[in-house]
């Protein structure tokens, strides 16, 4: 209910906490910008050698890129230390955290927000302005709404895979890198159009996790293109469903693997 | 009629072990941390929790606190069933874990409290009344300083005033007093004392330093293997495993002819003679008896008794234990 106020309160101890460590702050701020910068240098140089990815040129590739990582460094910056969980559990932090009349994820999330990322969103944001401005785009309404929405079921989407797949380490203590591979793998996957994939990986991470859906069909609806796979017209703005249903999904894993927790302890 | 704060009947918990036998295969196999306690606790008790390592005494606090779901039997803390009811329960309880903080680290101490007010909801002329007797109980000197820079002991009694200020029914304080200073630890028991004297919050109190169990504990309930092996006060747990004090007399020339009088056994004798220790068993043998017997035999110059140490209690019941879990 009101809870929302104190957990608005726990972050802003964390950002106060960040005081005391003003120069690496700085200096982490600064190091996070080049991350996407790096990955869109890639992308450029890709298309030296060939004029086209998938079926796509390099301005509608840029607008792809662009939707992911702001989608991804969103929830990177919102939910991304999730994955350090492992560390709550193996060290029995979780325990300090259930003893407080508060959410068990909401505690977490609030306990440790990378705020040394939030250089990396506005360095997305800056690439997806430039690549919407350079792609031919004919606005509507709609279409600039889609713009807002769009990163935001993204974010949401990449949120509920690091949610789930940070909650294996309930069962998992040395899961290791599997989050990583499906978080990280995630953001990669979703920088280009589905159609370079084959399709066992096509269905597993484009449509069966879901990963379509952050960039490659808010593109399609962008652009007004038809899907080159034959997909139904909806699907492009299918985003904020496929979203929904994630965050769901997310949520039961979490609460059964805060379950297995009390059963396990530490 | 439950005016129990705590009521435990039958509570067990289990946890599955699954060893590497070969290269794949492994084994799982049952182990019984906590093996069906019964526990009443009653409003405004301080009640010390002992037992050897790995006896299931942070099993059993972590399952009256909500963290760990009992694999069976009833258990209700503040009239809650602690995991289902998590939320109400930690509004109800405090806790200190010794080593898990509840402080913010890189903040100053008095962030942590504010903090705590706004998560616990305390209001504001509640919150600032028990900050003011905690400060001057605790001597909170250190209000304005970050937490990472606080020594252990300011930290702990930073722990156990941010435990308390919402003015919880129970308080579970896991080794407050681990590595302390003798300061410190005395601040702490002074603190606890008044706190038991004012009867109005219920502490379970789980320790290694018999000290701490001495001058706090009314009641002891000690564990060993998951089982209660005793209930009950200081004075009851000396009684029933036969504590015996020591006398030492000291005789101006060697003793003529051996004591021989039940539960006293000769445990010293220094190479000239004149200075006995004997162990005394106060129920078959009053030290005044010994004393008397001493004095007809020999010349007495001097002589002493010292307790029964609670080291020596807990030691024995440790060992009984551990027979009676291998027999």
């Amino acid at each position: 209910m009101v809870d929302i106020s104190i957990y608005a309160r726990l972050l802003w101890a964390q950002v106060r906490s960040y005081a005391a460590y003003r120069a690496s702050f700085a200096i982490d701020l600064a190091t996070n910008a080049l991350v996407p910068l790096l990955d869109v240098a890639t992308i450029i140089a890709l298309f030296q050698v060939t004029p086209d990815i998938g079926g796509f040129d390099a301005n509608e590739v840029l607008v792809m890129f662009g939707l992911a990582a702001l989608s991804f460094a969103l929830a990177d910056v919102a939910v991304g230390q999730i994955e350090k969980i492992r560390i709550y559990v193996r060290t029995g932090l979780l325990d300090a955290a259930l003893v407080r009349p508060l959410s068990v994820l909401g505690q977490l999330l609030c306990a440790d927000l990378p705020l040394r990322k939030v250089s990396r969103i506005v360095v997305a944001l800056a690439i997806l302005v430039v690549a919407v401005a350079r792609a031919p785009i004919e606005f509507t309404p709609a279409r600039w709404a889609l713009l807002i929405v769009a990163p935001t079921a993204g974010a949401v989407l990449f949120g509920a895979i690091y949610v789930a797949t940070a909650t294996v380490a309930f069962w998992w203590i040395d899961s290791g890198e599997f989050a990583n591979a499906l978080t990280y793998g995630g953001r990669d996957f979703t920088s280009f159009p589905v159609t370079v994939y084959g399709p066992a990986f096509r269905y597993l991470f484009a449509y069966g996790l879901g990963f379509a859906f952050v960039a490659y069909y808010p593109t399609l609806a962008l652009l007004g293109r038809p899907d080159p796979l034959g997909g139904p017209a909806f699907l492009a703005w299918s985003s904020p469903a496929v979203a929904a249903l994630a965050a769901l999904v997310a949520s039961v894993i979490w609460r059964i693997g805060v379950r297995q927790y009390r059963s396990t302890g530490s | 009629m439950t005016s129990a704060v705590i009521e435990a009947r039958g509570l067990r918990r289990d946890f599955t072990i699954r060893k590497r036998i070969g290269r794949f295969r492994r084994q799982r196999s049952v182990v019984t941390a906590v093996d069906g306690i019964d526990l009443r606790i009653e409003a405004g008790e301080l009640v010390g929790y002992l037992g050897p390592n790995g006896a299931g005494k942070s099993t059993t606090i972590k399952m009256l606190t909500g963290v760990l779901r009992p694999t069976a039997g009833y258990l209700r803390v503040c009239g809650l069933e602690p995991v289902t009811q998590r939320r109400q329960l930690a509004r109800r309880i405090g806790v200190v874990f010794g080593q898990r903080s509840q402080l913010w680290w890189d903040l100053p101490l008095r962030d942590s409290f504010e903090l705590a007010r706004h998560i616990w909801r305390v209001p504001p002329a509640d919150h600032a009344a028990r900050l003011a007797r905690f400060t001057r109980e605790l001597d909170l000197s250190f209000l304005d300083t970050p937490v990472r820079q606080l020594s252990l002991g300011q930290r702990m009694r930073a722990e156990l005033t941010i435990a308390l200020l919402h003015g919880p029914q129970v308080v579970f304080l896991d080794e407050p007093t681990i590595g302390l200073d003798v300061l410190s630890k005395q601040a702490v028991r002074a603190f606890l004392t008044e706190l038991r004297d004012r009867g109005d919050t219920t502490v379970v109190l789980t320790t290694h330093d018999l000290a701490d169990i001495e001058r706090l504990c009314r009641r002891l309930v000690v564990i060993d293997h998951g089982r209660v092996v005793h209930d009950g006060t200081l004075e009851s747990l000396h009684a029933r495993y036969g504590s015996r004090r020591a006398v030492v007399a000291t005789l101006a020339e060697p003793l003529p002819e051996p004591v021989r009088l039940p539960g006293v056994d000769l445990v010293q004798i220094s190479p000239d003679g004149r200075v006995l220790t004997f162990s005394l068993d106060g129920s078959r043998t009053p030290a005044g008896h010994l004393i008397a017997t001493l004095a007809a035999l020999g010349s007495l110059r001097d002589i002493s008794i010292a307790e029964p140490t609670i080291e020596d209690v807990v030691a024995r019941l440790y060992a009984d234990g551990t027979d009676a879990g291998t027999a």
